[in-house]
């Protein structure tokens, strides 16, 4: 395994666990969308891109036929904390073209303040109108500042405010784990 | 990592790390210039100031764009149109514009140093445009993004600047920039242009065309800046184009990749004949392209940092 854990760091959920975690999240997804081809998966850099993968190769399991549209998306340049916090670093972002006719499940690890799906709304009107967007999130965490709710949800956890959620993907088998550690 | 700087003032400064990052977050800004809309709010309600005290159109332009593409409110200050004329100083300028809250200050000027004064008499943050002969940092930085679009890493690659070096800020800046980066740097041009003295920053100086191209894998060709005092330098333009101009003859000797660069503005027929400036061979127009998105880079990454110790002591 490449996971290495570092001090002040215990496993929360094993491979196992998350993977079933997943794929009732991707059980859902399915039961809402009936036709897979005006689905896209979009992952919110860096974390949520790891669960969307790993969201999209359960879809793809229950598609075979269907060749899933997929993207990624970057929030750095759409946060509204720019002047308050150092600048991010920047990684790439790629959205399918035709939007207007797609429903996009937008991916992230952890929904907390709902700051960083405020911003990742905004980036994505930038690329067209699509014609749903739903929010999938591994864990809520809650404590919301905005008017943001998810579509599904893997698990609800109730932490302190130091503890702080690391997902980490096991490359060699393609699953994840997920870890808790201290701030 | 994490950016930190407040001003962009020079690339002698910088870490390698700091330049790739810079380099790095330009990718993701290329990428906003290829959508249909090319703006993304990162500056929203930030004022960015073009003082340029010193006449340029492309970096003015290519600032100005890329302030309006991150959103932010931009006001252009030009010598010609300016208080400079009147009187006022260099500083009272600043501390005006800074009254008008500006955030950021781009500033070109033709004494070396403007910018790093500047940065320690005024809040906003300070990005370099070009000073005197001293330093040109988005160009080099802009430069260093089209030669790593080529080629992926460009340690160990070997680059040839030919021309006007001694008193270019461009081939300061890209000098400095390329050997952190680990490329090897050969210096060409006349003896006048190019002394022998620049080994001492670490790169080779040779005054053979030929030697100087024949492995390179980028050339940079620099203008001959004939509006600047250059009577005593060389002779005539027609020998500079006779003996270091690039020519299809003396491309024949460099590698069928090597790379053509050019910061521009082009003197077709001097440093370059036209046919190779418009050839597949040349990336002039890329440079340009990217130059906006490397300066989008360093307006967003300066506007989240921190005033450094030095810059916190006000004179």
């Amino acid at each position: 395994m490449t996971v290495e854990v570092t001090k002040n760091e215990e496993v929360f959920l094993d491979a196992a666990q998350t993977g079933a975690m997943i794929q009732t999240m991707a059980n859902s997804v399915i039961e809402q969308h009936p036709n897979p081809k005006k689905l896209a998966v979009i992952g919110i850099q860096q974390k949520g891109v790891l669960v969307a993968d790993a969201i999209k190769v359960k879809l793809e399991r229950q598609w075979p036929a269907i060749e899933l549209v997929s993207g990624v998306l970057d929030i750095g340049m759409y946060r509204d904390d720019l002047s308050a916090n150092p600048t991010p670093t920047l990684q790439p972002t790629l959205i399918p073209e035709h939007l207007e006719e797609l429903d996009l499940v937008l991916v992230d690890d952890v929904l907390q303040s709902g700051r960083t799906i405020r911003a990742a709304l905004d980036a994505l009107r930038d690329f067209g109108r699509p014609r749903r967007i739903q929010l999938a999130v591994l864990f809520d965490r809650g404590q919301r500042r905005l008017p943001i709710q998810p579509d599904y949800v893997g698990r609800r956890v109730d932490l302190r405010d130091e503890q702080f959620i690391v997902v980490k993907s096991l490359e060699e088998v393609g699953e994840l784990e997920v870890y808790l550690t201290l701030k | 990592m994490t950016w930190k700087r407040k001003h962009l003032l020079d690339i002698h400064s910088l870490s390698k790390e700091e330049i790739l990052t810079v380099l790095d977050t330009a990718k993701g800004f290329k990428q906003v210039g290829r959508r249909s809309i090319k703006k993304v709010p990162a500056l929203r309600g930030k004022t960015v100031v073009n003082l340029f005290v010193e006449p340029s159109t492309r970096t003015r332009i290519s600032f100005e764009l890329a302030a309006q593409r991150l959103a932010a409110d931009i006001v252009n200050f030009t010598a010609e149109a300016s208080s400079f004329k009147k009187g006022e100083t260099l500083k009272d300028t600043a501390k005006i514009l800074e009254a008008l809250s500006a955030d950021i200050v781009i500033i070109r000027h033709s004494s070396a140093g403007a910018p790093h004064f500047l940065s320690r008499v005024v809040d906003a943050s300070l990005v370099n445009a070009g000073d005197g002969a001293h330093a040109h940092p988005t160009q080099a930085l802009l430069d260093l993004f089209t030669m790593r679009e080529k080629v992926g890493d460009i340690a160990g690659k070997k680059v040839t600047i030919l021309g006007d070096i001694l008193f270019s800020r461009v081939a300061r800046s890209n000098i400095w920039g390329l050997l952190k980066l680990g490329a090897e740097v050969t210096l060409c041009g006349p003896p006048t242009l190019v002394p022998k003295s620049l080994e001492s920053m670490g790169c080779n100086v040779t005054y053979n065309i030929k030697e100087a191209i024949s492995d390179a894998d980028f050339i940079n060709l620099l203008r001959i800046q004939h509006e600047r005092q250059r009577h005593s330098m060389f002779p005539s333009l027609g020998e500079y184009s006779k003996l270091f101009g690039l020519n299809k003859e003396r491309l024949a000797w460099a590698r069928p990749d090597a790379v053509i660069m050019h910061p521009g503005p082009v003197n077709r027929g001097v440093e370059i004949d036209s046919e190779i400036a418009d050839s597949d061979r040349s990336v002039i127009l890329d440079q340009v392209t990217n130059g906006l998105a490397v300066r989008m880079a360093v307006l967003f990454l300066v506007s989240g940092g921190e005033p450094t110790k030095e810059t916190l002591v006000k004179s």
